[in-house]
């Protein structure tokens, strides 16, 4: 075990991965010498060399369209998308391309062993281009899996199960926490189940629902709310594609209760997707509105951003409703 | 109009292949580091008023670079962005421009803005992200825009202004103006996809539009020899039919009169020009970036030598259009303004919180209005939780 906080974690996975598995290869702009703009891949041009850790030029579609080459050769690419406002130029790649590469050949090729590793969501003062939260875009595209981490241990265990994978997987890192979020990470090699969520508390009141940098917000409300005398039950749903509905149902059926809240604008978000399920599964066992607590259905603000946030007051306020209802 | 299919090919009887780096397209300069013409240049047609306006827009983006970059180390504004040691490639760009051209920038291009007339107060109204900002404190510092200008509102997606720049171009075309589009952009950001599309739109259509790269070495970290291989992005223009000049981007009397003809051949032409003006980024890319981490001091040294403001000063001072001790004096008085238009601009409000859900559509949706009501109840009810706009929150 090691202290390290969440970009050490990352760089610890890649290290890992590239050491166990010459295809596992990493590039990206700005990833070789410089070992990224957050300094996700440091060391690994060092150790791994240039033919394995490199700079690209600057086209997020070049590198998707590149990474799927690469991928369909039977390599492991894990392409950087600098910023995930960013990685729009490759959405044509990524949808149309990488999801479909299995499904559209009969299974005559896949791109199995393709990661796009991208920071996400907001809170750093980045304004609307700096701060997307794009997730919702991808959980429609069948053929990938997307997933986001919250903290060092995930962020290890889920990137190490992400390159190991047989399905290409967009994996989100939440870049408020990257230096923010430590933790006692365990330095061998070990892989978490990319399709189950975590309970992080149990509690009988109400199932509080987050993911990634979210979860921290949601953590902090549900603390509010407990001293208002609510029990939470708060779960990290982990993986956006495909997600774990047995674990959110289950914890509804016990609590009776879901407020679920994510950073991207409220519409066409992914909470709209799971009340929808949890509102079919679990019907006769709601005892409330399932609950959404969002960003506002606008672009990603500057000025106003404390104010536009799905904050831990909002949230609780949100709690406190459900189970006042 | 070249139409090979048309025409009767060229042939030849054994297999030959064009070299990559067969094209070496040369430099166009006129000023030495001393400030003297090289021996067979002509200094371009500047008056003095011209020139000085030209030389001031360098020297006050120099020093507003210098105090805001101070500024964001002692934490008054959240990010900053200098364009030292490139001050000649877009004050002297634009100076060649008609006032009613289009500019459509990157992020690096302060100069040809202050050159437009954007004013101390607009430059710390937009950094500080207060309630007089013309983008309303929606975007991160830098991202300026004016349309009083013809300055189109800086988007942080690299290249996306590249095609844009040409359908704007088409458009003034159509519109029978007499103006053309200029398009800044780094030669990092040309590699996106939206340069190559946008090149090729604009030469297929014939827009009027200069395509303005400012090569200055590095992308962040990436230097350009990692970003592209062969004759730079020059050569680029050519393989899209696209006439292309490359320019000593630390010489603002070549960046100028290159600027100048590239426009009368667009203007005249109803077609694009491509200029590609060598530079060098001497400062860190951002303020969140430290190029100790990926180049040599040595390396910057040298550049500094080139240093485009003495470059133009001394060759001012040769024309004894400037006097030396004034121009000491401007430079320390601008110093003192800029520090007071700060302190100025950070005692302006934050936007309303009503510009929250304004401007997302022409006029904000039922949804957009009934969210904004919740905040404001939620605000209400935890009105020390948010300070700025507690208080605004009827
Ligand atoms: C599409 C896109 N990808 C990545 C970024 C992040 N980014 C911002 S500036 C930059 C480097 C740009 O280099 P260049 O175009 O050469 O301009 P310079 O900074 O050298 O003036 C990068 C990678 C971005 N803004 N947009």
């Amino acid at each position: 075990m090691a202290e390290m906080n969440l970009l050490q974690a990352i760089n610890q996975a890649l290290d890992l991965a590239m050491a166990r598995d010459k295809d596992v290869v990493c590039f990206g702009e700005d990833v070789g010498h410089f070992g990224g703009v957050f300094r996700a891949t440091s060391q690994l041009q060092e150790k791994y060399g240039s033919a394995r850790c490199f700079n690209t030029p600057l086209t997020e579609q070049g590198i998707i369209g590149f990474a799927n080459g690469m991928a369909a050769r039977g390599l492991k690419p894990v392409a950087e998308i600098q910023f995930a406002d960013y990685i729009y130029p490759a959405f044509d790649q990524i949808v149309n391309e990488t999801a479909k590469f299995r499904y559209r050949s009969g299974n005559e090729f896949n791109v199995g062993g393709l990661v796009i590793r991208t920071p996400y969501g907001g809170g750093i003062a980045g304004g609307h281009y700096h701060s997307q939260s794009p997730e919702a875009y991808f959980a429609h595209t069948a053929g990938i899996r997307v997933v986001i981490p919250r903290n060092p241990v995930q962020a290890k265990g889920l990137l190490l199960a992400a390159i190991a994978c047989p399905d290409p997987v967009l994996f989100m890192e939440p870049k408020r926490l990257y230096r923010a979020a430590v933790g006692e990470v365990d330095i061998a090699y070990y892989e978490t189940p990319l399709d189950k969520a975590e309970v992080v508390q149990s509690g009988c009141d109400v199932t509080v629902l987050a993911w990634g940098a979210q979860m921290e917000v949601a953590a902090k409300a549900v603390v509010l709310a407990e001293l208002e005398g609510v029990s939470c039950e708060l779960i990290d749903l982990r993986t956006i594609l495909p997600w774990d509905q047995d674990c959110i149902v289950d914890s509804v059926l016990k609590t009776g209760r879901l407020v679920i809240s994510h950073e991207a604008p409220l519409t066409g978000g992914f909470a709209g997707e799971i009340a929808a399920t949890i509102q079919q599964r679990c019907f006769l066992y709601l005892e409330s509105p399932i609950a959404r607590v969002c960003g506002l259905d606008t672009p990603y603000p500057l000025a106003l951003e404390k104010e536009y946030q799905a904050d831990q007051l909002k949230v609780f306020s949100a709690i406190m409703d459900t189970v006042n209802f | 109009m070249n139409n090979l299919r048309n025409s009767t090919p060229d042939c030849v009887y054994q297999p030959q292949f064009i070299d990559g780096h067969a094209l070496s397209i040369p430099t166009f300069t006129l000023l030495q580091a001393d400030g003297c013409l090289f021996p067979r240049a002509r200094a371009p047609n500047l008056n003095r008023e011209q020139a000085l306006k030209i030389y001031h827009s360098m020297v006050f983006i120099r020093i507003l670079d210098e105090r805001m970059l101070a500024a964001q180390r002692q934490g008054r504004i959240s990010f900053y962005l200098q364009c030292l040691g490139e001050e000649a490639t877009t004050v002297a760009s634009a100076a060649a421009l008609d006032d009613k051209d289009m500019i459509m920038a990157q992020y690096r291009e302060q100069g040809a803005l202050h050159y437009r007339g954007f004013s101390l107060t607009q430059f710390m109204d937009q950094l500080l992200s207060n309630e007089h900002d013309l983008g309303k404190g929606r975007q991160m510092p830098v991202h300026y825009g004016s349309k009083a200008l013809h300055y189109m509102t800086i988007s942080s997606p690299l290249g996306t202004q590249i095609p844009q720049a040409s359908g704007y171009a088409y458009g003034q075309k159509l519109r029978g103006e007499p103006n053309i589009t200029l398009c800044y952009f780094g030669e990092g950001a040309a590699s996106v996809g939206d340069f190559h599309a946008g090149l090729n739109m604009a030469a297929v259509l014939k827009a009027p539009v200069i395509f303005f790269c400012r090569n200055n070495g590095y992308a962040i970290s990436t230097p350009a020899h990692e970003q592209y291989i062969s004759d730079g992005i020059a050569s680029r223009g050519v393989g899209y039919g696209i006439p292309a000049i490359r320019v000593d981007g630390a010489d603002a009397l070549a960046v100028y009169e290159a600027t100048r003809l590239a426009r009368e051949l667009a203007l005249s032409g109803q077609q694009p020009v491509l200029i590609e003006a060598m530079a060098y980024r001497l400062g860190a890319h951002s303020s969140s970036d430290d190029p100790s981490g990926y180049r040599s001091r040595d390396e910057e040294t040298r550049w500094r030598s080139q240093d485009p403001i003495a470059r133009y000063r001394r060759w001012l001072l040769q024309q004894d259009w400037l006097d030396e001790a004034a121009d000491q004096l401007a430079s320390d008085v601008l110093r003192q303004e800029v520090l007071e238009a700060l302190k100025i601009a950070e005692k302006i409000a934050k936007p309303h919180i009503d510009t929250l859900i304004t401007d997302v559509y022409a006029q904000p949706t039922d949804l957009l209005h009934s969210q904004l009501a919740q905040l404001k109840a939620h605000i209400r009810r935890f009105p020390e939780a948010y300070p700025l706009s507690a208080a605004r929150c009827k």
